[in-house]
């Protein structure tokens, strides 16, 4: 009876060895290509492993296109959306969970309505509303509109659900301003979810596609994804050149994910949030 | 205590009342901007005519006949359906497959874990060039592993029959992981009683499964469903960079029609009627989850 249901575990674990090299088989297949010389793309029969690696292709494509540039961008774009969507969703979902007020339970509910919608639906009046503010082609443009998210203020109100009005109540008495009580006693009692919020957003705008796509025209204020896309269509690329460029573009969302994957993987699960 | 405490809270701020308002005014001022008037706005440009030159002319429900009519845009929504109707079943059975397994005893759990969930965070753009490349018709690898098996070379990304398809797969591939770590989740959610029970009745994997997992993860099994058919008709990224919506439109999704009507043509009045069909189909997908988790 127990030898059966090892003998199943082995099966099960070694089904899950050959998934796994096909769902690593498409990035092992972009690192192998990024590092072809050229010819070898042309093989008759796909070369696995090149012989004579490029590394030189990396550094190539920054001089085909400005790669910097929307790097740069694109840094700017995740690091300052993380700043700031952490603290206004921190910062309302506190208000929402430790402070009564009027129409809050209104505005709260009418928040958790959008929950389920998606940008795709909201894209034209979103972009008409950009141009009246004069915020297309800029860093306004690309991180304020996405700053305020349901999902953010949502998870932030339940966990500040959880935090004792003692500890407030206790700075009160000492005297301390209520911003300074936001600011000193309760931000550092939310570790982890401002873990789990930076690195949800970190990924989320990094990889975005569609907002930047319909709110920047000038190639200066391309992102990457932006960039990799355009340069796609632009002129007559090789493949080793845009494989460089894809696996470039993803490194940082992969090392993110590395490094927090159990703290993802729960957030994930407890919060269903979408992948 | 906390009864106490609440009191003392309400005295206190009786004396700053505009504090809370202030404190969450940054937040409410981006979501009334960027969508709750955009989602009205949606609505009242649906019933107009605009080309962004000169003002919004009121046409009644003419956009939306004209959506009706416009075998473009119809064929757009079969395609969404399609796309929708192929990825859901697989993504979901695969993951359910993949969570069983892997709720096993073995090595490297979290690590396989970690690399089926890879997929999922890389970004979808360069997602479709990797996949281009695989797919390429002439040097792409799997045309070769067809050829090699008898199968014979494909035209993936540049035939009417096999656009389609094409983002499909890349699909599958992207959204395994993420249906596979959801239904882990809700396998380890159920007690291993039940199990143990059923081993004394005598019953065998397929019995536990039909008559214990398979029921108990309903819920989680109505989420996924209903998170994936909102991805499905969402899906826009991997069709840009695939395949353009082509050859012809025989790729063309819901959300690239409306993106091609506001942004190429400059139809923001019908591309909004397109958003509106889209949201509705939203609202009713909600509803639907929200009913399912009422059951539970």
């Amino acid at each position: 009876m127990i030898k059966k249901e090892v003998l199943k575990d082995r099966i099960a674990f070694i089904l899950l060895l050959l998934a796994a090299m096909v769902t690593l088989f498409p990035l092992f297949w972009m690192l192998s290509t990024a590092l072809k010389p050229s010819e070898d793309l042309f093989a008759k029969v796909p070369i696995l492993f090149p012989s004579n690696p490029q590394w030189s292709n990396f550094a190539e494509i920054f001089s085909m296109a400005p790669f910097a540039r929307y790097f740069l961008n694109s840094g700017i774009v995740a690091t300052v959306s993380v700043l700031l969507t952490v603290f206004i969703n921190l910062l309302a979902g506190y208000t929402f969970a430790k402070y009564r007020f009027r129409g809050r339970k209104v505005l709260f509910l009418i928040v958790l309505s959008t929950l389920m919608i998606p940008m795709q639906i909201i894209m034209v009046p979103n972009f008409i509303i950009l141009s009246k503010l004069g915020w297309l082609n800029s860093y306004a443009g690309l991180i304020i509109p996405r700053a305020a998210e349901a999902f953010g203020l949502f998870l932030s109100k339940q966990f500040m659900d959880e935090i004792p009005y003692e500890l407030i109540e206790a700075a009160r008495i000492d005297g301390e301003s209520e911003f300074k009580i936001f600011v000193k006693i309760i931000l550092p009692n939310c570790k982890p979810l401002i873990a789990i919020l930076s690195i949800f957003t970190f990924m989320w705008r990094w990889n975005d596609f569609l907002w930047p796509l319909i709110t920047t025209s000038d190639k200066d204020m391309y992102t990457v994804q932006l960039g990799l896309a355009s340069f796609v269509g632009q002129f007559y690329v090789e493949w080793n050149s845009l494989m460089a460029i894809s696996l470039l573009a993803i490194i940082p969302v992969l090392i993110v994910f590395l490094m927090f994957q159990k703290l993802i993987v729960q957030g994930i699960v407890t919060t269903g949030i979408k992948g | 205590m906390q009864l106490s405490s609440v009191k003392k809270n309400n005295t206190r701020l009786n004396r700053n009342k505009f504090l809370p308002y202030l404190f969450i005014a940054p937040n409410m001022l981006l979501f009334l901007t960027f969508m709750i008037i955009p989602i009205i706005f949606t609505f009242t440009m649906s019933f107009t005519k605009w080309t962004l030159i000169g003002t919004p002319e009121f046409n009644g429900i003419s956009n939306y006949v004209k959506l009706l009519s416009d075998k473009q845009f119809l064929a757009a929504m079969l395609n969404t359906v399609y796309y929708t109707l192929a990825t859901v079943p697989t993504t979901l059975a695969l993951g359910l497959i993949g969570a069983i397994a892997l709720n096993r005893n073995m090595p490297l759990r979290g690590a396989l874990r970690g690399i089926f969930y890879i997929p999922t965070v890389v970004s979808l753009v360069a997602t479709g060039l990797i996949w281009q490349w695989i797919l390429s018709t002439d040097y792409g690898v799997l045309n070769y592993v067809l050829e090699a098996v008898g199968i014979g070379e494909q035209q993936w990304l540049t035939s009417n029959a096999l656009s389609m398809p094409s983002v499909i797969l890349a699909t599958i591939w992207v959204r395994c992981g993420y249906c596979m770590v959801i239904y882990l989740g809700g396998l380890q959610g159920i007690s291993q009683d039940y199990y143990e029970a059923a081993e004394i009745d005598g019953a065998g994997d397929m019995k536990k499964f039909k008559y214990i997992t398979w029921p108990l993860l309903r819920s989680t099994t109505v989420f996924l469903t209903v998170m994936s058919i909102i991805y499905g008709f969402m899906g826009f990224d991997l069709f840009y960079t695939m395949t353009g919506g082509g050859p012809g439109f025989s790729s063309t999704v819901m959300v690239h029609y409306i993106y091609k009507q506001a942004f190429q043509v400059g139809e923001m009045g019908y591309a909004s009627a397109g958003g509106v069909v889209l949201f509705l189909i939203i609202f009713i997908l909600t509803l639907l989850q929200m009913k399912g988790d009422d059951q539970q």
